[in-house]
């Protein structure tokens, strides 16, 4: 049987490969050609805008380490919303749990930094964030099982009351000595940052714990039991309740899962190499939501989420360049990133719809 | 302030988010989601805003609103109807794509002078005790928006079309036996919805946020605004009711950071989302398996109390919400 399964998985490569790549093509040149149509609206020349993110993202080793930076919380999303997709979920609450994670972490870090060495703070300011982002992740799942409320609406309700708790933490409790102002939390020495190379502001510890959050996410799906399950509740969660599946318990796990990978990355957004090593509102920004569109455009494939959430980081960055040197908002990049889904979408409806009797 | 003021002041402030709630009813009621919600209110809003600047009228502002509002929804229903996509993914890609086009196309005109409605006072009325400032004293588009919704109701309850409407998001099948194209008119309602929709984006920027900027401090109230379509299940009147008191929320907070001078205000700004998911969750949990059994061990007269508040405040989305129908 399963023997069977992975034949038939190769099979379905090779597949994807020939007919499924053009297709992505395709999409990206619709995509970039509606992007092109927006900029020449606001009568600024393609070329340019493309180029300006292109060195924006790649232009100097030091901008590198800054897409690097970011590639890293976006992996880290991308493998939590794996889970919960496999399972039919939509956790639009990984926002949320992006900052509870960012929150324990700098609440484990502001009490141990006097007494622990700097790697034992790390570590453990690790475990906060993991568990943390797991709790709010939880929570959804908990309005939803004991609630019946939509993991959408709760998901997105516990966004904003992380953000405001944020706020108040920085304003109340944890404001700087002298200036309370929501820039944020007293910055941590440099001790507790990650270590970073010489010229190249970007730690490898970064980069690695992401890849290694996909790797293992793509195993678990694929390969363990629990993934086998969760799989089956994402395709018909009744059929799997009647198979015997612990429908309830596997939904809490795919949250907490979910939610345990966002808060780690929360934690990485406060003691990454290019952080700003302090807790300010909003300093999710973003990562979760980015997260979602690269897991819709690697069709929940982990491994094609790797190169996608580079390339997103890269146009993320990228974008960051074009208030500074032309006119236009660095929304572009968003704009772009949309359109490709969006292309990508369309795409594959055509291609069900209408190409589906040849070849 | 005294009371009429303060509810006068509640309605002032409630026609985008009673339009986006009517318009999105009447999507939802058609079983189609249109999550897109946050995005095509910023949208709206900046189109409006900018349409109205250059043709100098604001009439010209709330048909781009409109136009462009309808637009998104007919991708949506485009997407998700005709090339069979989820729809959730397609709402939430365009409602990211939505603001982010709200910032680009909009970055020129934030935050200059525009034009924007004017007060109308109803003559006659407006002097009355009492109900005059609360009524008859505003803006024409609060009278708009509350005659759209008894419109909206009529329409649902009242009228053979509205019938139809009902069918075709509780049993599509049902209306396609009939002779009815569901597809199509499922496509006519998510345009009609997004164009009510673009309808409040509209009146954000030219009525009750006068003008653009980046952040435009609206972000979010999309996203209210689907929760309050469940919290008013799908009922025109229930949903406006649930508008109003989100608004009321939004003042009662802002009073009381008058009152709480020593707490920062980006803490009000965000109480009503908290009690947001409170109220979801009192709408829903009658729904939860698990409240029946409890309910079960209480005394009698305790539960048939509760039953009664669950049953009354329970909702339930039309039965095909969110399916594509597909004729074999």
């Amino acid at each position: 049987m399963i023997w069977g399964n992975r034949l038939e998985e190769k099979a379905l490569n090779k597949e994807f490969i020939r007919r499924i790549i053009p297709l992505q093509i395709a999409a990206i040149l619709l995509a970039l050609s509606l992007s092109a149509v927006i900029l020449t609206i606001l009568s600024i020349s393609p070329i340019d805008a493309f180029s300006l993110i292109l060195s924006g993202a790649f232009g100097s080793p030091a901008k590198l380490a800054y897409v690097l930076t970011a590639w890293a919380p976006l992996l880290l999303c991308s493998a939590g919303l794996l889970v919960t997709f496999a399972a039919g979920l939509w956790n639009i609450g990984i926002e949320g749990q992006v900052v509870m994670g960012a929150v324990f972490a700098t609440g484990l870090m502001r009490i141990l930094q006097d007494s622990l060495p700097p790697s034992a703070v790390l570590l453990l300011a690790a475990l906060a964030g993991l568990l943390g982002g797991a709790l709010w992740g939880m929570l959804v799942g908990g309005l939803r099982r004991y609630g019946s409320v939509n993991e959408i609406f709760g998901g997105l309700g516990l966004n904003f009351i992380a953000g405001s708790l944020t706020v108040y933490l920085i304003l109340g409790p944890w404001k700087r000595p002298g200036i309370g102002s929501t820039s944020g939390t007293e910055p941590f020495p440099p001790s507790l940052w990650l270590p970073g190379f010489k010229d190249f502001q970007a730690s490898p510890i970064e980069m690695i714990l992401g890849l290694i959050a996909i790797a293992s996410v793509a195993i678990a799906l694929r390969d363990t039991h629990f993934g086998l399950r969760l799989r089956a509740v994402g395709m018909n969660m009744k059929a799997a309740f009647l198979k015997g599946v612990p429908v309830d318990q596997d939904l809490f796990l795919a949250f907490g899962l979910c939610g345990a990978l966002a808060g780690l990355a929360g934690w990485v957004l406060i003691v990454g190499t290019s952080a700003r090593h302090n807790l300010y509102p909003l300093i999710s920004s973003g990562y979760g939501y980015l997260a979602i569109l690269v897991v819709l455009l690697a069709n929940l494939k982990p491994f094609w989420s790797v190169p996608i959430s580079f390339s997103f980081a890269a146009i993320s960055m990228g974008s960051l360049q074009l208030p500074l040197q032309r006119q236009l908002d660095s929304s572009l990049g968003g704009v772009i990133q949309g359109m490709l889904v969006l292309s990508v979408l369309v795409i594959n409806g055509i291609r069900s719809r209408w190409l589906r009797h040849e070849g | 302030m005294d009371l009429p003021i303060l509810i006068g002041s509640i309605l002032a402030a409630s026609p985008p988010i009673l339009f986006a709630v009517l318009g999105e009813t009447i999507t939802e009621k058609a079983g189609v989601i249109n999550l897109s919600l946050d995005g095509s209110l910023l949208l709206t809003a900046m189109v409006g805003f900018v349409v109205a600047l250059h043709m100098d009228s604001v009439i010209a502002g709330f048909l781009a609103g409109m136009v462009v509002g309808s637009l998104i929804a007919f991708i949506l229903a485009f997407v998700s109807m005709t090339l069979y996509q989820p729809q959730v993914a397609t709402g939430f890609v365009l409602t990211l794509l939505c603001r982010d086009l709200a910032y680009v196309f909009g970055k020129a005109y934030a935050h200059i002078p525009g034009p924007q409605v004017s007060h109308a006072a109803i003559p006659g009325f407006s002097d009355l005790p009492l109900i005059g400032p609360i009524l008859f004293d505003q803006n024409p588009l609060v009278y708009l928006s509350l005659m759209a919704v008894i419109l909206v109701w009529f329409f649902f309850f009242k009228t053979q079309p509205g019938l139809l409407l009902q069918g075709l998001g509780e049993r599509p099948a049902a209306a396609y036996v009939r002779g009815v194209d569901v597809t199509a008119m499922r496509y006519l309602y998510t345009l009609i919805g997004g164009a009510i929709v673009g309808l409040g984006g509209a009146s954000f920027s030219l009525m009750v946020k006068p003008g653009w900027a980046r952040p435009y401090g609206i972000e979010g109230t999309g996203w209210i605004a689907l929760a309050i379509v469940i919290f008013g299940g799908w009922h025109p009147i229930r949903a406006a009711v649930g508008a109003l008191l989100f608004n009321a929320l939004q003042t009662a907070a802002n009073l009381l950071q008058s009152v709480m001078p020593d707490v920062p205000t980006q803490l009000f700004s965000t109480l009503p989302f908290p009690v947001m998911i409170l109220t979801l969750l009192l709408v829903t949990i009658g729904n939860a398996d698990w409240t029946k059994r409890v309910l079960n061990r209480l005394p009698e007269g305790m539960r048939r109390f509760l039953i009664r508040t669950l049953k009354a405040l329970q909702t339930s989305p039309p039965a095909s919400l969110g399916t594509i129908f597909k004729k074999e």
